[in-house]
């Protein structure tokens, strides 16, 4: 039911975004998603990849602090207030999303959003108990 | 039993030693005077005599020699002896303007010696040891002072000098060294890198490290313990005085640096005033040399912020005791008319659960206000996905930076690695003001 994510952590200087693309790009990994998050000072690169290991390992190498964290991915019906469903029924369970972003490709008609919550089981118990289409891990790297 | 290299001397009761400090003083005032004219100027100026030394309390009339009266008589000026009789020359690094020189005669190198041995027994190292010998050979103090201690004492050295870490890494595993001797900053690149490697330092055969050469904290050497799996003892020297060997933490105390007294007086004194603190006192450390031949220096100021405690000591020495340096006086920063030395800002980092203490102090002056950024870098251990953890993380240091010390700061987050690693004295300090 959950996905994993990689995080890495990069000084706001010019062309890190760019090296850490062309490390990952010349390890022959694919990236499926990504999200920036950003401060003055610093930023987090958020991504889903088709080989996780592999991409943490090469990025370590080349001395970036990474880390693994598991999100989830559920399917939006593509029409106006599809998101606002899912929002709501998490709202109702106080269940807090800490960040989110969208997937890059669709699935069938949906669009498929990532949600980072702080309490990830409790948050699928209520995604599930609302007949919201959660996306397995497997599915998501080879799409 | 405990471990002394001259025992006679190091455990000499207090009356002995003091009146062999005298018996040497009045010795090298006497020389000083007839040899170096900046010393028959000045004890001239200060209107006093060789013969009018009668007690250790007198030295304090005497004037004191500063780094700048080094300077100024650069190179051989303050010599004692002919240059025929100088067989070493060593300087100091000299970052600002003409380096410091200082010249030993064989008598010198053979004292230096034995200082330095007794330094490692005291730390714990004895013959038999394989000591890896990480500081920098050359001009530079460090690397042939421990090295001639070293074989005095018996031990196996390994000169290896500073740089190209893989390869001691490599050679501390295959050698088998058992004691490691450089600054505390290298010892923990080192074990950074080994672990990069992919080497277990922690299970290698060292038992002893001995570190020195630039101010640390005791957090710190908690750290070091942790991360090489040794006992790391401080060492305190400075190449006008002698060079590393004048001061050594004992292994039974770890507690305060054993000054060796039977052949360097110490002294407190309040760096405004000049004048002596209480005992215990924090305050800047003078010394003067008593059985130096080739730049014998008379009150000499180190500008080395610590305190003297003449208490007993487990390890059976009557040396006195100076506290862990809390700075050097000219590596104390002024931020907005707030004392900063580099090594607090390091006790506050080292506590929080995940920093290194690798870390760079930026001082600047924006619109007539100092500002300071203190750079950490961010490793796996306090990495998040979250941005509001991570400045959680920048605010809780820059609050107990303004709680221990009274100064604001700006915390910036850097990548891992790229805060500069010395193989030397590390560079915790850019200072950008224009004054």
């Amino acid at each position: 039911m959950k996905v994993e994510q990689i995080s890495i952590f990069i000084e706001n200087k010019s062309g890190r975004l760019a090296e850490i693309t062309r490390i990952l790009g010349e390890a022959g990994i694919n990236i499926r998603a990504l999200s920036l998050a950003d401060t003055s000072d610093f930023g987090i690169l958020r991504l889903i990849v088709n080989e996780v290991e592999k991409a943490k390992a090469v990025l370590k190498e080349k001395g970036f602090t990474v880390s693994k964290t598991e999100v989830v991915a559920v399917e939006v019906p593509d029409q106006p207030g599809g998101l606002s469903t899912i929002l709501q029924a998490l709202d109702r369970d106080n269940t807090n999303v800490e960040y989110m972003y969208a997937f890059v490709e669709r699935c069938g008609g949906n669009a498929v959003i990532i949600f980072r919550f702080d309490e990830t089981d409790k948050a699928i118990a209520t995604l599930t108990a609302n007949n919201f289409n959660i996306l397995a891990g497997e599915r998501l790297y080879s799409m | 039993m405990a471990n002394y290299f001259n025992e006679e001397f190091e455990t000499l009761p207090r009356a002995a030693l003091e009146a062999l400090q005298l018996k040497r003083l009045q010795a090298t005032v006497a020389r000083v005077y007839a040899n170096v004219p900046f010393y028959k100027q000045s004890f001239d100026a200060a209107n006093i005599k060789p013969e009018d030394i009668k007690s250790l309390a007198d030295l304090q009339r005497l004037p004191f020699t500063t780094k700048q009266n080094m300077r100024d008589s650069y190179p051989y000026g303050l010599f004692a002896a002919p240059m025929e009789e100088i067989v070493r020359i060593h300087a100091s690094s000299g970052t600002t303007g003409k380096p410091t020189v200082v010249g030993y005669t064989q008598k010198d190198i053979e004292t230096w010696s034995e200082l330095m041995a007794r330094s490692f027994m005291a730390a714990g190292a004895h013959k038999g040891d394989i000591i890896h010998n990480a500081y920098g050979y050359g001009l530079f103090t460090g690397g042939l002072g421990a090295h001639y201690g070293a074989e005095r004492l018996g031990a196996s050295v390994i000169p290896i000098s500073g740089g190209n870490t893989k390869r001691q890494i490599m050679i501390m595993q295959d050698f088998g060294s058992t004691v490691l001797t450089c600054t505390p900053s290298y010892s923990l690149y080192l074990a950074e890198e080994a672990a990069t490697e992919g080497v277990d330092i922690k299970s290698s055969k060292l038992r002893v490290g001995i570190f020195g050469a630039e101010p640390w904290s005791e957090a710190m050497r908690g750290e070091i313990e942790a991360n090489l799996g040794l006992d790391a003892i401080d060492i305190y020297g400075l190449s006008e005085i002698m060079g590393p060997g004048v001061a050594i933490e004992c292994i039974e105390e770890k507690h305060g640096l054993h000054i060796w007294e039977d052949h360097f007086i110490p002294e407190i004194i309040n760096p405004e005033t000049g004048q002596p603190v209480a005992e215990g006192e924090k305050g800047e450390l003078v010394i003067t040399t008593i059985t130096k031949q080739g730049i014998p220096l008379i009150r000499y100021r180190t500008r080395d912020i610590t305190s003297l405690s003449y208490a007993p000591c487990a390890c059976g020495r009557t040396h006195g005791r100076i506290a862990r340096m809390s700075g050097r006086s000219d590596d104390m920063l002024i931020i907005r008319g707030v004392n900063v030395f580099p090594s607090q800002i390091e006790s506050i980092l080292v506590r929080i659960e995940g920093v290194e203490p690798h870390y760079l102090l930026i001082v600047d002056r924006k619109d007539n206000l100092d500002t300071l950024e203190v750079q950490v870098e961010v490793d796996e251990r306090i990495f998040s996905d979250e941005i509001k953890v991570l400045q959680t993380l920048s605010r809780q240091i820059e609050k107990e930076i303004k709680d221990m010390l009274g100064v604001t700061c700006t915390v910036k987050l850097v990548e891992p690695k790229t805060i500069q690693r010395s193989e030397g004295k590390a560079q915790r300090v850019k200072d950008n003001r224009k004054l």
